[in-house]
């Protein structure tokens, strides 16, 4: 009975807020004539017929794939440069002001920049998000190879573990921690940049529908394009975090284990 | 089986010299279990590394099984003190013990059945599925062990492997790895700083001076090969051995009293700004 | 160890001056095409010419108030909610949900809703640079408060420590450099969306700036501004450094660090 309750409790605790919240939007807005502010009844009505199965089909998804290419793309060049960068002191050396002044550019003034290179076709936005995204993964790969441990590394080496199966077995597994806090500032970085770049320069695409509702004044259905932003971004970090649950299990388990005994 | 000839290892890095290893010369015979104990700072650490083939000794050489040492040599294995810096967390333990075997190259059931046999020689079959970190420490360093079990090596290096463990676990991992080797008949160099541990396990005990370490003294251990906790450690004999180690580590420390304070957080470990 | 730094610094030198020669050489082989791509010496001049302009330093201004402002706003307000949270009870667990939702959306969602309630004033800045940085330093504010010693606080209130105290005794050194760690994410993203936000919505500052050079082809006025955006943020990033650092001096090795 008391687990029940428990679980009950906590059930209340997750859902009480959030309900309370869209309550109060929902009788707040209800009734109101401000055209910047229309009732939530009228958002939600509009939704269905705004974001139909064509416009999720070439609008939603051409966004979805360009940051899915553009960020794979960062992700391997941030991992593997990373790798290199990370596992030569001199390198690292040569390399460091370099990166720091790059990576320390806003991502979004590479816009106008790759729009010269690139056009405005979806090679710019892909490489928009790619090289904005490139930065943190680069630069988390460089600390976590770095930082490998040396009684790890002494270990692996007196195994006559080298080479490819040294990255395999060790740099890439202890350095994993260190990518994946990179790969998720990527993908925070990698959605703004996504709309940025279809506000700036698209005909098609989530950020270019939501400008043009709000420039043609239909203020329910650009409402209803930021509640789908914002469901868009909520959903990638929820599957970013379960990825993130399965591939880092035995790291979040290792330091449960090392906090328990300290 | 293990030739240590003239070894001597100086770090050098930003404008420090510090002389670890002065000049050593010692052999360890086949099937010998040697154990190395010396003043803590003593480099005890610098000269297995350098045996191991992690570090290039400064002048000097090793020889393992008659071959000059210039790299790991394959035929052998090093259990370090930090378990748990050396086994690797993202791996199950029966994953961690098979994968200096995947890079030896063994066939898929000659691994299966080398896994089995070391977590069974070092009581842990039922871990196999685990992960290091759900082991408590003890265990953690019978995974390490098993590792190296697995890998058949002529000669295991073993770098103070229980100095992190409590009390009761380390007794239990002495008759541990004294049984193994009577039956595997391993080539074993253990270091250890405690002088008890190493009279109870040795049939040599190489005594090192202070920093720069050279040989003490090399003492036969003639207490019967039959040994356990109880009676041997309160054994007349045991008593005598240990305090003739004792007075002799004495002594070394007196013979350099102040260099010793000097260098002593250097020697245990090479200094940061080697490569890496 | 300083001759090492030494070495480093040489080498980095080495790498920069690398990175300028190949900006010069590439172009001027005709590798990239030098409309697109100006060699470093064009860019270097166009930087000249902007710093001497009074337009340019206005756009700085600009958009450095947009930043700071904003930045402000987001760090109260992310410290006092999260000390808040954290403290009442069942509040932590009441508003988990809501902000693990609120948090990723991005806050460039809200630019055309900025653009319709402020067109290209200051607060529409302000708005996208406040809702991006407030979750850096809520998030950071929890996690710190989280990791009070359950001992310490035991001890503080076994001494008879009222909340207030407790919560600047205990409370907040504790947190503080989870707090820190939240004011440099929050200044680094800060920046990004005040640029993006001018850039975006053309209110005036650096990104309305390079905007405005991206229309009128002056390509190498573009890249000499995002030089200085770039500038700009490492000025930001080495500062809120080297801030960091000075406060928390006393327990640097509490936690490790994570690159941005």
């Amino acid at each position: 009975m008391k687990d029940l309750e428990r679980a009950l409790l906590r059930l209340f605790l997750v859902v009480a807020l959030p309900a309370l919240l869209v309550v109060a939007w929902w009788y707040a807005s209800d009734g109101s004539t401000d055209i910047y502010w229309p009732p939530l009844r009228t958002i939600l009505t509009t939704f269905p017929d705004v974001w139909t199965g064509e416009r999720l089909r070439e609008d939603v998804l051409p966004s979805v794939l360009r940051l899915s290419a553009g960020y794979a793309c960062a992700a391997v060049a941030g991992v593997a440069l990373g790798t290199v960068i990370g596992s030569y002191r001199r390198v690292r050396a040569v390399c460091e002001p370099v990166l720091e002044f790059l990576r320390a550019v806003p991502p979004p003034v590479l816009v106008p920049v790759i729009m010269l290179f690139a056009g405005i076709g979806d090679t710019m936005k892909i490489a928009v998000i790619a090289s904005g995204c490139v930065w943190p993964i680069l630069l988390n790969t460089v600390e976590g190879v770095r930082a490998v441990d040396s009684v790890m590394s002494e270990t692996a080496r007196s195994y006559g573990i080298t080479g490819v199966a040294r990255l395999r077995h060790l740099v890439l597994p202890a350095a994993s921690p260190q990518i994946f806090a990179g790969l998720r500032q990527a993908l925070s970085i990698g959605i703004i940049l996504m709309v940025i770049s279809e506000m700036f320069a698209a005909s098609n695409g989530l950020g270019f529908t939501i400008v043009q509702f709000q420039r043609g004044f239909a203020i329910p259905d650009m409402w209803t394009g930021i509640l789908l932003l914002g469901l868009l971004g909520f959903v990638l970090s929820v599957v970013f975090r379960l990825v993130e649950r399965r591939a880092l299990g035995w790291y979040h388990g290792a330091r449960d284990a090392s906090r328990r005994s300290s | 089986m293990l030739d240590v000839r003239g070894l001597k290892k100086v770090y050098e890095g930003s404008g420090r010299r510090v002389e670890a290893v002065r000049d050593l010369t010692f052999t360890v015979d086949a099937g010998e279990l040697v154990c190395l104990v010396g003043p803590s700072g003593c480099g005890k650490t610098t000269l297995l590394k350098c045996v191991g083939g992690l570090l290039t000794p400064t002048a000097g050489e090793v020889l393992v099984g008659g071959r000059r040492v210039t790299g790991p040599p394959p035929d052998m294995a090093v259990v370090f003190q930090e378990y748990g810096r050396s086994l690797f967390p993202w791996m199950r333990v029966r994953e961690n013990v098979e994968l200096p075997l995947k890079q030896k190259k063994s066939s898929s059931a000659r691994r299966r059945e080398l896994v089995a046999d070391a977590l069974a020689s070092v009581g842990l079959t039922d871990a196999a599925g685990a992960y290091p970190w759900q082991l408590s420490g003890g265990m953690q360093q019978r995974v390490a062990i098993a590792r190296a079990l697995a890998y058949e090596p002529d000669v295991l290096l073993m770098d103070e492997p229980f100095a992190a463990v409590d009390a009761q676990t380390r007794a239990d991992l002495e008759d541990l790895v004294r049984g193994l080797w009577r039956q595997r008949g391993i080539t074993i160099l253990f270091v250890t700083h405690d002088i008890d541990e190493a009279v109870y396990l040795g049939e040599r005990v190489l005594i090192l001076s202070s920093s720069p370490t050279v040989v003490q003294e090399q003492l036969k251990i003639d207490l019967p090969a039959d040994r356990d906790q109880l009676h041997t450690r309160v054994a007349p004999r045991f008593a005598e051995l240990r305090t003739h180690v004792y007075e002799q580590i004495q002594a070394a420390k007196r013979g350099t009293p102040v260099a010793d304070r000097l260098v002593k957080d250097l020697t245990d470990t090479p200094p940061p700004s080697k490569p890496q | 160890m300083t001759a090492v730094k030494g070495t480093n610094a040489l080498l980095g030198a080495c790498g920069l001056a690398a990175f300028l020669a190949l900006g010069e050489v590439v172009p001027r082989l005709g590798l990239v095409d030098e409309d697109y791509f100006p060699p470093t010496s064009r860019i270097a001049d166009a930087l000249a010419t902007e710093l001497a302009d009074d337009a340019f330093w206005t756009a700085l201004g600009d958009t450095l108030t947009g930043w700071a402002i904003g930045l402000v706003i987001a760090v109260s307000a992310g410290i006092v909610a999260g000390v808040l949270i954290s403290v009442t009870p069942y509040l932590r667990e009441a508003t988990a949900s809501t902000i693990e939702f609120l948090r990723p959306i991005p806050s460039v969602a809200l630019i055309p809703l900025a653009v319709l309630l402020y067109g290209t004033e200051l607060r529409s800045v302000l708005v996208l640079v406040v809702y991006a940085s407030f979750w850096q330093v809520l998030v950071q504010v929890m996690y710190g408060v989280q990791d009070v010693d359950p001992v310490a606080e035991e001890t503080a209130r076994s001494y008879g420590l009222g909340t207030w105290a407790r919560v600047r005794h205990v409370l907040w050194p504790t947190a503080l450099p989870y707090v820190m760690t939240g004011v440099r994410l929050a200044a680094a993203v800060a920046l990004i969306l005040a640029v993006t936000a001018e850039l975006v919505i053309g209110a005036p500052g650096l990104g309305a700036r390079i905007a405005v050079a991206q229309t009128s082809q002056a390509v190498p006025e573009m890249y000499a501004l995002v030089v200085v955006t770039g500038v700009l943020g490492l000025l930001i990033n080495v500062g809120a450094r080297t801030v960091e650092r000075r406060a928390l001096a006393w327990h640097q090795s509490v936690r490790g660090e994570v690159a941005v």
